[in-house]
């Protein structure tokens, strides 16, 4: 047998290593990018039209990050888009996992037909309802406005099948329990239930979060003035408007712009992962 | 706690007491729970309907008159013109044109997208146990990113002169062409891009999959004496048929909307090479031809529901 196995385990081997190599590749091909885009955008305007470009910078600045705050506003954009996400993230948290609760674990007149609703809903794509959400907005008086930016977004079907599908793993005899103790159903849900919920609203809490924050076609109608551009308007309308050819400091803003997400993500990708699983496998 | 007046409801009516009259007792219980469930669902549904489901309902209405953006402080001024903008939007030959790229876009990019992103799965599934985590989370790492971020990144990487790209095609002897200006390599490049930015979601998923088929079914094929390439072949693939059919149907519905990379790297050019229909309906918006965008949002939706409906029935039917 060890004659046979021996040549076998050598091109397993050789195999491993091939298989190595190529996902390395694609993990320079996948990665680079960004790399590339933090080293340039701390390099001065010049060297980065260098050709040969370098990859390492040879003389480090932050000039291009000082213009983000001197020459155009990047840290209003950063609290605009910080707001909104913050405001729709906890909107999201708090509606949907009501709403998921009563349509996992109550029995009440409408309830299928208002979970059909949200079931549709996640098919139909943002490019459909933005017209009358605009014209909506607009006459509500909110375009250019935290709340325009906000309110269409404070709830999601997304979010609601989510917490729906978590709920209904919680025992029902838990709830029954503190019903028999004689709680009240907003206590029974805030003391009971909430507290069990935690890993499914961290999911979506990041999964909101992140959505908000690289939202684009939304704040990009409803912010028409430069005080309520997100990060991700400010740095499209920069890019294509007269700072076109400032590679320097459109790359410092797409730095600006990636950096928050990149953090969060290497801190809590477990999260994402379940995420991902949660809403692919169900 | 006894006696305590607290409103409680229970799930379902618990020892009722044969002596007294049931029936007024269980409609007000069911009158309580119907209370309780809508207490629970009303500010989810409230904005719900405001800004979700009406607005789906008032889009298609829009889309049969001639609402403009001067026409919304007077209402009155607005017609029904039946199907005008429909027929007008096929005789539209910007519209026509952005059809066909979108089309191309997902006919071409889904599956370059799916493929790669199955051999990535199938390549961090087979025993390689080692970095597996490392390259998992980098090969997600665009997923997560902002999308304007990425393709500003881009734009410059595939700059015909400054460009990475184009630098490293030089090392090698190799002339690139100036890619996002030649009206035959622009839209294949903000495709290559969708993939390498999309793949890594659906290379989770696959795993996940790939990870849920029993591992007896490659001993049995092996016993056999089935090669690798017959394994994935006979019993990969077609175990992974509903989790490839839900990796398409959800990448083909995001192509479907491309509307950021162009925006950014190309404002749909050169010639309208990479105008897509949703930047094509942000345009007419822009324009102030809301009813006009409507109709050609509701096209764009239909051709969504019709695109899930054609990959369940391809990938669905042989189960």
């Amino acid at each position: 047998m060890t004659t046979l196995d021996r040549p076998a385990r050598g091109r397993d081997r050789a195999a491993k290593a091939v298989l190595y190599v190529i996902l390395s590749l694609g993990l320079l091909v996948v990665v680079g990018p960004f790399v590339w885009m933090a080293l340039s955008s701390l390099k001065p305007e010049s060297e980065i039209r260098d050709v040969p470009p370098t990859w390492w910078p040879e003389t480090f600045t932050l000039e291009n990050f000082r213009d983000l705050f001197s020459r155009l506003d990047f840290p209003l954009f950063f609290f605009n888009s910080a707001l909104v996400a913050v405001a729709v993230t906890a909107g999201n948290l708090l509606f949907c996992s009501l709403v998921g609760y009563a349509l996992a674990k109550l029995r009440y007149p409408g309830k299928r037909v208002l979970f059909l609703a949200v079931l549709g809903m996640l098919m139909v794509p943002g490019m459909v309802t933005f017209v009358p959400q605009f014209v909506l907005v607009s006459n509500m008086g909110l375009t250019n406005s935290y709340a325009g930016l906000i309110l269409p977004f404070l709830v999601g079907p997304f979010g609601v099948f989510l917490m729906r599908q978590f709920l209904q793993s919680i025992p029902d005899d838990l709830i029954e329990a503190a019903r028999v103790d004689g709680a009240g159903e907003f206590r029974i849900f805030f003391r009971v239930v909430l507290p069990l919920c935690r890993p499914a609203l961290a999911t979506l809490g990041i999964l909101t979060f992140l959505a908000s924050w690289n939202n684009f076609l939304w704040p990009l109608v409803v912010a028409s003035t430069e005080d309520k551009y997100t990060l991700p308007v400010a740095l499209a309308l920069y890019s294509i408007g007269q700072n076109r050819t400032d590679f320097g400091l459109l790359l410092a803003g797409a730095v600006v712009v990636v950096l928050p997400v990149l953090i969060v993500f290497l801190l809590l990708q477990r999260h994402f992962m379940r995420g991902i699983a949660t809403t692919g496998l169900k | 706690m006894a006696g305590a007046p607290v409103a409680t409801a229970p799930a379902r009516p618990v020892g009722d007491t044969p002596d007294r009259p049931a029936g007024s007792v269980q409609r007000r219980q069911r009158l309580r729970r119907a209370l309780t469930g809508w207490a629970f669902s009303a500010p989810f549904t409230v904005l719900f309907l405001v800004f979700m489901a009406v607005p789906v309902v008032v889009s298609l209405v829009m889309s049969f008159t001639d609402l403009r953006s001067t026409d919304l402080r007077n209402p009155f001024a607005v017609n029904f013109v039946g199907l005008d903008n429909y027929t007008r939007l096929f005789g539209d030959d910007l519209f026509l044109k952005s059809s066909v790229n979108t089309l191309v876009f997902v006919v071409i990019g889904v599956p370059l997208t799916i493929v790669v992103a199955l051999a990535a799965a199938t390549a961090l599934n087979s025993g390689l146990l080692r970095f597996r985590a490392l390259f998992r989370v980098g090969f997600y790492l665009p997923v997560v990113t902002s999308i304007v971020a990425v393709a500003v990144v881009w734009r410059f990487l595939l700059d015909p002169e400054v460009g990475l790209v184009n630098n490293l095609l030089r090392v090698v002897g190799i002339d690139g062409p100036s890619w996002l200006f030649d009206t035959k390599l622009a839209l294949p490049s903000l495709i290559v891009m969708a993939a390498w930015r999309n793949f890594g979601f659906l290379m989770v998923i696959f795993l996940a999959g790939l990870q849920a088929i029993p591992g007896d079914l490659y001993e049995a094929a092996t016993l056999d004496g089935a090669t690798r390439w017959q394994q994935f072949r006979h019993v990969t693939l077609p175990m992974l048929r509903p989790t490839l059919l839900f990796g398409g149907v959800v990448t083909g519905i995001g192509y479907l909307q491309f509307f950021e990379e162009p925006f950014v790297m190309t404002q749909g050019g050169p010639l309208s090479s990479t105008l897509s229909v949703s930047y094509h309906i942000y345009n007419q918006f822009g324009f102030g031809n809301y009813g006009y965008a409507a109709a050609a949002s509701y096209v764009l939706f239909v051709a969504i529901v019709a695109l899930s409906v054609i990959q369940f029935r391809l990938l669905g039917e042989r189960k």
